[in-house]
């Protein structure tokens, strides 16, 4: 009977259709969209993970602040996008994300918390203007929204679970390499924006 | 939703599949269970029932009087609340619970109302925010992991974060 019930309710809440309080069209699409967004931009991806990887070398509690504040300030910057408030220099923003934060795990750099905090969600500002706002016509913004959120959070995680290997040796070289990796990455972005 | 067993189970699956409403009933039960078993308690009851009296309410009026977007300050309070983990009296969550449940409430009994729809729905509705928030607020009771607590206030940014999203989406009109 339970083994029934699981699909059974898939089945139900496929077919069902939508009516009540809210207007929900698009939906499916908005958070697939979403949520496949950050993964499909190689700078937002690898800024992401860089966030994770710092935030790994760097130990309590920058390794959960960076977590928690970055999708609230990206968010910011992703609302004054929509609103319509222009910034200057996004892309070049998002490029120097790369380059500096790949140079601050490249580096294994420990600034004073607030200093990194600042520098982490000045970037999120850029990354959240340029890519929060980019729903395709037809599909559901809130839906959109949460996937975002959800992929970019899940780019964080995977940065940390990989920055776990920093206790070794081996890992924290490996780290490093990964920090040049994304700072070379972010020198190509930036050559790509004045190209 | 019509999922074509009738009133209450559309209700069930309207908490279920809406998103505006499934993840202020997850962040209210994040909250509660921050603030511990108490605190749990009294919003289990606080919310559910709050849910049902302002869709009941909404249902009679038959009008939002306001704009959906308003749920977005669930959003932004719930979440913030949660990301910053700040221990509040239990009278307090309590309240937030009764407030985000008329909130919610009521425009669920209105967009009952409007698309003349039957108000057994709404007790489809408060029973699946019963269970959601329960289970969710037992989950982070329990959680005993520095680490579990800070995923949770992780997920209390994420909220956040959607609820700037969906003002901004609201504002430029594209929700």
């Amino acid at each position: 009977m339970t083994r029934r019930a699981g699909p059974a309710l898939v089945v139900l809440l496929l077919i069902a259709t939508p009516a009540f309080a809210h207007e929900q069209t698009g939906q499916a699409a908005g958070f697939l969209n979403g949520l496949w967004h950050p993964v499909s931009g190689l700078d937002h991806a690898m800024a992401m993970m860089a966030v994770g990887l710092w935030g790994a070398q760097l130990g309590a509690p920058a390794v959960w602040l960076f977590p928690v504040t970055f999708p609230m300030v990206m968010a910011f910057g992703g609302f004054l996008g929509l609103v319509g408030i222009p910034m200057a220099g996004v892309e070049i923003g998002i490029a120097l994300s790369a380059v500096l934060l790949g140079v601050m795990v490249a580096l294994e750099a420990r600034p004073p918390l607030v200093a990194a905090a600042i520098l982490v969600g000045l970037f999120a500002i850029f990354h959240g203007h340029a890519h929060g706002t980019e729903l395709p016509p037809g599909q559901s913004g809130l839906a959109y929204s949460i996937g975002f959120v959800i992929a970019t959070g899940g780019l964080h995680a995977a940065g940390i679970a990989i920055g776990t290997i920093h206790p070794w040796p081996a890992g924290r070289a490996a780290l490093r390499a990964a920090g040049l990796a994304v700072a070379l990455a972010g020198i190509g972005f930036l050559w790509r924006v004045f190209a | 939703m019509t999922t074509g067993l009738g009133p209450v189970y559309d209700g069930i699956s309207h908490v279920l599949m809406s998103p505006d409403d499934l993840v202020p009933i997850l962040a209210m039960g994040m909250l509660a269970g921050l603030n511990g078993p108490t605190a749990g308690r009294g919003t289990l009851f606080a919310l559910t029932g709050a849910w049902l009296a302002g869709g009941v309410a909404g249902f009679l009026v038959g009008q939002a009087l306001l704009p959906p977007a308003v749920t977005t300050a669930s959003f932004l309070v719930l979440g913030g609340l949660v990301a910053t983990d700040r221990r509040l009296p239990v009278p307090v969550v309590t309240a937030v619970g009764v407030a985000v449940g008329v909130l919610h409430g009521w425009l669920n009994g209105a967009g009952v109302a409007e698309a003349q729809r039957d108000v057994l729905g709404m007790a489809g509705i408060a029973g699946a925010t019963f269970v959601v928030v329960a289970l969710t607020s037992a989950l982070v009771v329990s959680l005993r992991s520095p680490w579990a607590r800070i995923a949770v206030r992780v997920a209390g940014s994420w909220v956040v974060a959607i609820g700037l999203l969906m003002l901004g989406w609201s504002i430029r009109g594209g929700m």
